[in-house]
């Protein structure tokens, strides 16, 4: 028997692809931020699972499925969120999804060394579904920590079923699998507790509840929907219900009533806010109440060895210094162990080329033919593989240890103070900090933020730390233009040190387009801003590299060259179809000559940086193309010989430094563009995106060039 | 009359316990969800480099405050745990 479900959750279902029909069941999976909720996912889904984003973190909500006792169970991630209060847009989709029917199941995932505070997410989850099992997870961490968590205890005075797991050694997951699968067949009945608001409040729910009831949609709990209505601004006249959990409007007289209980209620509150405090005050103490009969704590100190490392990676002396170590460190191992991978994939491609050529030639095929497919194409896939794979196989998996232990939020408390000063929000160090691997999967994270206002800040300036299409681009030019002449060892450290010196450079321009930003087309001021220090956490070695290659490099490199095999193409043709004496390229590139000799570039470097507009990670690639098609034919097997290509260009180190720049600085590439105007849901900041990367770009290279000409050193 | 301090007036390795909430709208909000309310035990634990924001632990969980915001937390601090309001 299938039943047709309802308008607002078959929207919901199909938003998420799931079919209703099928007998599959739905589970949701909720919980604080750091708590191991993605872990706790992964390790249910294994590699069975899909985000629609970006995978790895819980930005979105992801997807996956698992086999139980003969039945598919749907996983869908929810973001991490501290409440259901809606005041994030992370906070509404998880209301959203839990209250919408959809879940047969809602897990709530807590970590076990900061239970309490968990609970208290528990307990409104409890209020808009029964169906609900609770997983603590992190035992084994909180066991070292001398906390002792009474599990039984806890499932009998919550009234649902609670399963303590260390998902990342996979104990207790089968007994969280049986626990879902009970509760989704409905083969327990579950009464889980009901927090209680005091006399007054009970009073106005028990008269309005049943009226209510007739208008809320199915799977919808009428006791919250009743109290969130009996929240709202007393004054007002509205009922203040939506479409999301009702069926209908309600008829004139519910609303009536409902204004005269607020009335009544505001007698008792007269100031709304104390109402909401009575009522958040009666989760908190029951969390409290909980938390007292069910956590045992043997040591105070237990965090004692957390606050220890705190007191040297956030000190006043040591932490920015650190973090720029650290930093610097990750770039260096990338640039020293990318290097000979490097090599050896480009001589490898190199060889295939010729033999591709010879092949070709064999044959009989027409040359335009072979400049397409393998000029044009291959020669660009090539570069992007061999160029990109090696340094991102390396970073990516470093900056996920850096992830997984914990540090990230410590950057984002360090750095909060100038982003403070910029009028920006502290976390929008953390959305920079993805940034570093994708912007689009930087601007998605900018969710985070609450303020519309720093949200918008954070998406306009998240282009200012180089993506990783962009990496590549800089190390190579860092390589053979300012570490050029060094020796051996000295070149990876200097190299190094020069991306070190771009990255802080990003992060100057980020603070001083936010500052600008917020003095001018964004004015305002700081909102409010709280930041969670989790526990330090032991590394998962396998799972980081997994995680890495396989959500982070293969997405990534799939992407560009998705992106490169076409884009070789067309500039191949660009550059070898000519209309009257010169190449359509080549009209373009005498064009825009002029304007790009002021900024210290040519105009094969802007044209390179416009036809790579679909990604980054093809415009060295694209330049080196033009470059070939106008003479000189070079073995490019090596950055040695990249670098002569361009010195033969009439490339200087002003050349390398402006081109660096501006690969700092521009527009962002058509992915991040179309996820900014997807997350804005405007033109209108998409667009001022695009100017105000851009032009920071021209106003720094044109600056550069024009002071190092003036002052003769170029 | 008990003295109270604003939050950031709390010295570290100190603590103390929330006894008033002046924070208004979404910033009271947020403080809620994170389990601070009248009543709730806090301690001041480390500052940030350049001194503000400063990491607080609040229900087993450590969470950095910038001034701005602790200043509208009203806290009676345990012992001599604050600097009187007097020196300001």
């Amino acid at each position: 028997m299938s039943i047709k479900p309802e308008p607002g959750r078959q929207m919901i279902a199909e938003l998420l692809k799931i079919d209703l029909n099928q007998e599959d069941f739905i589970v949701a999976l909720a919980g604080n931020p750091n708590t191991g909720k993605s872990t706790v996912f992964n390790s249910l889904t294994g590699l069975n699972q899909h985000t629609g984003n970006w995978p790895g973190k819980t930005v979105t909500t992801a997807r996956g499925k698992y086999v139980h006792n003969d039945k598919t169970f749907i996983l869908v991630d929810l973001p991490g969120t501290y409440s259901l209060s809606a005041n994030s847009v992370d906070e509404e989709i998880a209301r959203d999804f839990i209250c919408s029917g959809v879940p047969h199941v809602t897990v709530v995932v807590a970590d076990a060394t900061c239970l309490e505070r968990n609970l208290i997410l528990v307990l409104q989850v409890l209020e808009i579904t029964n169906q609900v099992v609770l997983c603590v997870n992190l035992l084994d961490e909180a066991k070292r920590k001398g906390i002792q968590v009474d599990l039984p205890r806890l499932s009998e005075m919550l009234g649902i079923p609670v399963i303590g797991t260390n998902a990342r050694d996979g104990v207790g997951l089968k007994d969280l699998k049986d626990a879902i699968d009970r509760v989704a067949r409905k083969g327990m009945t579950l009464t889980p507790i009901v927090a209680e608001y005091g006399d007054e409040i009970e009073k106005q729910l028990r008269f309005l509840q049943p009226d209510i009831q007739k208008y809320v949609k199915n799977g919808v709990n009428s006791r919250w929907i009743t109290l969130s209505l009996l929240e709202k601004d007393p004054g007002s006249m509205e009922c203040g219900a939506n479409d999301t959990f009702f069926k209908e409007a309600l008829p004139q007289e519910l609303t009536d009533s409902l204004y005269l209980v607020r009335q009544s209620l505001q007698q008792h509150y007269p100031d709304p806010e104390r109402l909401h405090d009575h009522i958040v005050a009666g989760i908190v103490n029951r969390a409290e109440g909980i938390a007292k009969e069910a956590i045992f704590c043997k040591k105070a100190d237990y965090n004692d060895l957390d606050r220890r490392i705190d007191s040297v990676l956030t000190s006043k002396i040591w932490g920015i210094p650190v973090m720029l170590t650290l930093l610097g460190m990750v770039f260096w191992i990338t640039i020293k162990g990318a290097n000979y991978p490097s090599q050896a994939l480009a001589s490898g491609f190199f060889w295939l080329e010729e033999r591709l050529t010879h092949f070709f030639l064999y044959a009989g095929w027409p040359g335009w033919l072979h400049g397409l497919l393998v000029s044009g194409m291959y020669k660009t896939l090539a570069w992007v593989v061999s160029v990109m794979l090696p340094p991102m196989a390396i970073f990516f998996p470093l900056f996920t240890l850096l992830e997984d232990l914990g540090y990230l939020p410590r950057i984002a408390f360090n750095l909060d103070n100038y982003f403070q000063k910029a009028c920006a929000h502290g976390k929008q160090a953390l959305t920079m900090c993805m940034g570093f691997g994708c912007n689009a999967a930087g601007v998605i994270a900018c969710r985070i933020i609450d303020s519309p206002r720093e949200r918008l800040i954070a998406i306009i300036t998240n282009n200012f730390v180089p993506c990783n299409g962009r990496f590549p681009t800089l190390i190579a030019l860092a390589t053979i233009f300012i570490a050029g002449g060094m020796a051996g060892h000295y070149q990876s450290l200097v190299a190094s040190l020069s991306i070190l010196a771009v990255i802080v450079l990003g992060v100057v321009v980020t603070l001083a387009v936010s500052w600008l930003l917020s003095k001018t087309i964004l004015k305002g001021l700081p909102s409010s801003f709280t930041l969670e220090l989790p526990p330090y956490r032991k590394p998962q070695l396998g799972r980081i590299i997994v995680r890495s290659i396989y959500d982070r490099t293969l997405f990534v490199l799939g992407r560009a060259v998705i992106v490169a095999a076409p884009a070789g193409m067309i500039t191949w043709a660009l550059a070898n179809i000519s209309v009257g004496e010169l190449s359509i390229l080549q009209h373009g590139v005498n064009y825009l000559d002029p304007f790009a000799q002021w900024l210290g570039l040519d105009g094969f470097i802007l044209m390179a940086f416009i036809l790579g507009l679909p990604a980054n990670e093809i415009v060295i690639p694209i330049l080196i193309m033009s470059y070939m098609s106008t003479g000189q034919m070079i073995e490019l097997d090596s950055l040695q010989a990249l670098r002569e290509l361009f010195v033969a260009h009439g490339w200087t180190w002003l050349t390398a430094v402006c081109t660096m720049l501006f690969c700092l600085n521009h527009f962002p590439c058509g992915t991040t563009l179309l996820t900014i105007q997807k997350e804005t849901q405007s033109l209108k900041w998409t667009g001022v995106t695009f100017l105000v990367t851009t032009a920071t770009g021209l106003i720094l290279c044109f600056l550069v060039a024009q002071s190092a000409r003036l002052l003769g050193l170029a | 009359m008990e003295k109270l301090i604003p939050l950031h007036h709390l010295s570290l390795g100190s603590s103390g316990e929330v006894r008033q909430l002046t924070a208004a709208g979404h910033t009271r909000r947020r403080m809620m969800d994170l389990g601070l309310i009248c009543g709730t035990r806090v301690a001041a634990l480390q500052k940030s480099p350049s001194g503000d924001p400063v990491a607080y632990e609040i229900r087993g969980a450590v969470i950095a405050l910038r001034s701005q915001e602790a200043a509208g937390i009203m806290v009676k601090a345990d012992g001599n745990g604050g600097i009187p309001h007097s020196e300001y």
